[in-house]
């Protein structure tokens, strides 16, 4: 059965989500959302991989002999990066330092190659290149709520403009440090992930164990 | 001798690559269910890091870096860029060989390490080993210590990383946080255990 265009586009948003659903490229979502700036530039550049990414495994897609596919479709990935990683540094090199060597690990993202191998190499260009869009922007979406409230919170900034003026400059806000340190990241995807499953029921995991008290009370 | 020590202690615990860098995160989560399979992933980790980040050195100071290529008196060209599909190129092909030798020589090593082998050519943190060996400019011996530890530290998060699990799966967890929620919060406190060496520093 054929989903539909927008439907394709709009599922991996939260009812599919990359990061709290699929557990795809997670390591690159933690790193990188220290401040707002910088996980909206990996969030545009995510999506610009994904898309022709996956838009290019498709076209190739029956033209690729199985045994070799995986390799194939590292060298496109690779390839798209390697010119992503020079025009970052060509356009925006400080920005490209602050993500050191996070825009090189997209290549081995789990999600550019989770896609390209779970949908591209079944699936028509325009499709394709949809469901790309779609999950990038699913990734974003978690990427920049995480930056902003990492960024907030830890410098009272947003895009690097003050809003709440901190204390060593005579304000009222004490910026917490927690949040610029890597645990804070760990504690708002899980915080994420449980706000998305008290919504979406049929995203809960089923415990392996369940108390027997409980079990009774159920029947 | 003793940067060495410190470099190899930084690497383990100061600057883990799974909680501090956040690299190679899906694996973590993905294959920690059991205390022995993360054991055989974590071992193959360490023998794979431990191979491709010194391997990976030597290509990029006598192929790649700027001016490297001054041997074979092609001094101003800067391959530089082509790093990363070398990198990734190198660390299938070490996987490869590696599966195969320890196949053949030390099969109870291979099977300890079992199907986490070829798994781990598209780990981000071997990649990620990789490209911090060159951002931080390591030399040869250094790249030696740096891969041996980065992968020792990450094998250790790992396997207390499932022993916590384990110990966990009787708890009674809030339902929106069962399963990858609870994981989440239990790396970020392990992660927040780790930032106590930075007081070591």
């Amino acid at each position: 059965m054929q989903d539909s265009k927008w439907r394709i586009l709009t599922r991996p948003l939260i009812d599919d989500n990359p990061l709290t659903l699929q557990i795809l490229g997670i390591c690159s979502a933690l790193a990188v959302t220290t401040s707002l700036d910088t996980a909206l530039l990996m969030s545009f550049v995510v999506v610009c991989v994904l898309a022709i990414g996956s838009g290019s495994v498709s076209l190739i897609r029956n033209h690729l002999p199985h045994s070799v596919r995986i390799i194939v479709q590292i060298t496109i990935i690779a390839s798209l990066v390697i010119v992503v990683d020079q025009v970052l540094q060509a356009y925006a090199f400080e920005l490209s330092k602050r993500l050191s060597v996070f825009v090189g690990l997209i290549i081995t993202n789990c999600i550019v190659l989770g896609r390209a191998e779970g949908y591209a190499m079944h699936n028509g260009f325009v499709a394709s290149t949809l469901d790309g869009i779609g999950n990038g922007l699913g990734y974003s979406l978690i990427l920049i709520i995480v930056g902003a409230i990492r960024e907030f919170f830890g410098k009272g900034s947003l895009l690097n403009v003050q809003i709440l003026i901190p204390t060593s400059q005579g304000g009222s806000f004490e910026p917490l440090h927690l949040m610029l340190l890597p645990p804070s990241a760990f504690f708002i995807i899980g915080g994420i992930i449980w706000v998305i499953r008290r919504k979406r029921l049929q995203q809960v995991e089923k415990p392996e164990f369940t108390l027997r008290q409980m079990q009774e009370e159920a029947e | 001798m003793n940067a060495l020590l410190e470099l190899l202690l930084r690497s383990v615990f100061l600057d883990n690559l799974a909680l501090s860098f956040f690299l190679g995160m899906c694996t973590f989560l993905a294959v920690s269910k059991r205390v022995d399979t993360a054991f055989g992933v974590g071992l193959a980790m360490m023998f794979v890091q431990t191979v491709t980040v010194p391997v990976n050195n030597l290509i990029y100071t006598w192929l790649l870096a700027p001016g490297a290529l001054d041997w074979a008196g092609l001094g101003d060209l800067d391959l530089s860029f082509l790093r990363l599909i070398a990198f990734i190129g190198v660390i299938a092909a070490m996987v490869q060989v590696l599966e195969m030798t320890l196949e053949f020589h030390v099969p109870k090593l291979h099977r300890a390490m079992g199907i986490f082998l070829p798994l781990i050519t598209v780990n981000c943190a071997i990649l990620g080993g990789s490209l911090f060996m060159v951002e931080r400019s390591y030399s040869f011996t250094e790249s030696v210590v740096f891969g041996f530890g980065s992968g020792l530290g990450w094998a250790l998060a790992i396997v207390m990383f499932a022993a916590i699990r384990e110990r966990l799966k009787y708890a009674d967890i809030p339902d929106g946080l069962q399963g990858l929620g609870m994981n989440f919060i239990i790396a970020g406190i392990m992660s927040l255990g780790f930032l106590a060496f930075a007081g070591m520093g």
